[in-house]
């Protein structure tokens, strides 16, 4: 009787064993399968963060990079383009960006870093166009004497301000996204990485 | 002859199987047209992997490539144009059938005990239909599929913890939606899904023919057997119901016919208009707007606009798409009815069943819609009454006056 028992337990004890070790493999065999579906290095090559440098940058003038396919926009902005800001808070739809796509560290008055230089991915947020490079004020831009400067996007009419708020009353739902980047020094900017996180 | 059947019953239970799940399997005598969406979704899941067997010979899944050689199969292709109308208006089908299907056991009580694990099963081949047409709508490679596919994906990125941007990244396997996107969905696709369906439909018989079936009355026939014992209201399923199914697929094909030669695209509701576009990670279509089989899902999506707990309002839609969806694995629970068919239930589940049908339906069609206004309105409206179908079934199942059912099965 005693026999029986003990012959019972260790029987579970190793059928326990053996489909514990099984599951093991199954979990690691698992893993390479799984691994695979992950960006391949290629993919990551191609969406890996970019470096821009902005010393050449002059105030009031913009580069057109592009990052994971779709353009990309470092402006630096004038003393002039700023204090324009604070006066467009009545007439953009989001003034503080709360339903817009931002990293927090760009969720602020300016919509960026360092107030001076302005980081926007360049594609409409209503149908995704290109905007246009409006920055001249006043009727120079054909935008009407009101115009402080920004963009304007040429499909459906939207308009945004310097630093990428869309006014009230145009097709374009939210501001104009801001990708994660960060200043690697004070001439080089990386974008496709969080300010903060490590810079590779 | 006889001696080959010999042979190979000696070695294969052939006459078995035909005898028990045809010649001798006894089906209540009164089916009516309720059951004819059964055998019309097998006829039309061997179609669709028939129609994709052929497609998949002309077919491209390159993201370079893909919408060209779909262009080639309705230009150059022989015929290539009715395989592919078939395909994409066989996926349409597919889901009418199998909502009238769903909706049967709704009306007769065909989820209830003992049927249990068929309606699990059958909820199983739902959500891999759902799956199996998301991955299916991407291969055109068409500007809708791609903002389709990225709109969908980015649901995952819902996920908190910051588990959900890993997530969408994993099953993109690239930051946008891309080459790679494309070549694991049609992997999904052909082989992943087709198998999984396949093999869900036939355990989902397996349980069907445990059991038996269950009828319009929502009564047992196998509790009034002859001597013989078969069931007094059974007759077999082969001759009588192979005969009056192949009625139903005649009528269904007809129909189904009617759409495939005079209305293939049905308007933009079975392939929408922006889908003729190539993909182009630049140009968002105006709407981007899912297939009407998934439209009262994606209205449910985006009818929870307030933020809760603190969490936006994306998380509690994506919650909200999800619970629609896995309500449908409780209902045999949720229904506490002493009977199983609406013909002997009180008013509170004919009022209930219909809500639920109007809302399902308003939800699908305002998931065409821009979501704003009335429109927003009526949404979080058809949710309430979707939810309410199902959360408080409890109740107005137990407190609904039911009618007394029969002892035999009537014939109305």
């Amino acid at each position: 009787m005693s026999d029986e028992r003990l012959n019972r337990r260790r029987r579970r004890f190793l059928t326990g064993l053996t489909s514990g070790v099984g599951a093991v493999g199954a979990v690691a065999v698992a893993v390479p399968f799984v691994s695979s579906m992950t960006p391949s290095e290629r993919a990551k090559a191609l969406g890996a963060p970019v470096e821009i440098d902005i010393g050449d940058l002059k105030p009031g003038e913009m580069k057109v990079e592009e990052w994971r396919g779709r353009p990309l926009w470092v402006l630096r902005r004038t003393d002039f383009m700023l204090s324009t800001l604070p006066e467009l808070d009545a007439v953009v739809a989001d003034p503080q960006s709360m339903r817009s796509e931002q990293p927090e560290y760009a969720r602020n008055e300016h919509r960026s870093i360092r107030p001076d230089i302005l980081v926007l991915l360049g594609v409409c947020t209503h149908l995704g166009c290109a905007p246009l490079e409006k920055f001249q004020p006043g009727a120079a831009s054909d935008l009407g004497e009101d115009w402080r400067g920004g963009f304007f996007c040429p499909c459906h009419g939207s308009k945004f301000d310097l630093a990428g708020r869309v006014y009230k009353n145009v097709p374009a739902p939210t501001n104009l996204p801001v990708p994660p980047y960060a200043f690697v020094d004070d001439n080089t900017i990386v974008v496709g990485v969080d300010s903060g996180e490590e810079v590779a | 002859m006889q001696s080959l059947l010999t042979w190979i019953d000696e070695r294969f239970p052939l006459t078995k199987v035909w005898q028990e799940h045809m010649a001798q399997y006894y089906a209540p005598k009164n089916f009516n047209f309720w059951y004819y969406f059964g055998s019309l979704a097998i006829f039309v899941l061997v179609l669709q992997i028939v129609t994709g067997i052929f497609l998949t010979m002309h077919y491209k899944p390159d993201a370079s490539q893909a919408f060209a050689s779909v262009e080639y199969i309705m230009r150059d292709v022989s015929w290539g144009w009715l395989i592919r109308y078939t395909h994409s208006t066989g996926a349409s089908f597919f889901f009418i059938v199998v909502y009238l299907h769903m909706f049967r056991a709704l009306l007769y009580g065909s989820h209830r005990s003992p049927r249990e694990l068929i309606w699990l099963i059958g909820v199983v081949i739902y959500v891999a239909l759902m799956a199996e047409s998301f991955f299916g709508y991407l291969l055109p490679w068409g500007n809708m599929s791609y903002w389709g596919a990225q709109v969908i994906i980015s649901l995952f990125s819902a996920v908190p913890f910051g588990i959900g941007d890993a997530l969408a990244e994993w099953l993109r396997g690239d930051y946008v939606v891309s080459d790679a996107t494309l070549n694991r969905f049609f992997a999904f696709h052909v082989i992943l899904l087709p198998l999984l369906l396949v093999g869900l439909v036939y355990v989902h018989i397996v349980a069907l023919h445990k059991v038996g079936s269950n009828n319009p009355d929502g009564i047992e026939i196998k509790k009034n057997k002859d001597a013989e014992g078969r069931p007094v209201d059974g007759i077999p399923f082969h001759p009588y119901y192979t005969v009056k199914d192949l009625f139903g697929l005649i009528i269904f094909l007809i129909i189904f016919c009617a759409v495939i030669f005079f209305a293939p695209e049905l308007g933009g509701l079975f392939l929408e208009k922006d889908n003729f576009q190539p993909a182009n990670i630049l140009q968002t279509p105006a709407d981007i707007v899912p297939l009407w089989y998934f439209t009262p899902y994606y209205s449910i999506l985006r009818a929870v606009t307030y933020p809760l707990f603190g969490i936006d309002a994306k998380f509690w839609g994506v919650l909200s798409m999800g619970a629609a969806i896995v309500l449908f694995f409780f209902l045999p629970w949720l229904d506490r009815s002493p009977v199983k068919s609406i013909r002997y239930r009180g008013w509170m589940y004919k009022t209930a069943l219909t809500a639920f049908v109007v809302s399902f339906v308003l939800l699908g069609w305002l998931g065409m819609r821009k979501p704003d206004g009335i429109n927003l309105l009526l949404a979080q409206i058809g949710y309430v009454v979707y939810f309410a179908f199902f959360l408080l079934m409890p109740w107005y199942t137990k407190w609904d006056k039911t009618k007394p059912e029969p002892d035999r099965v009537t014939m109305k």
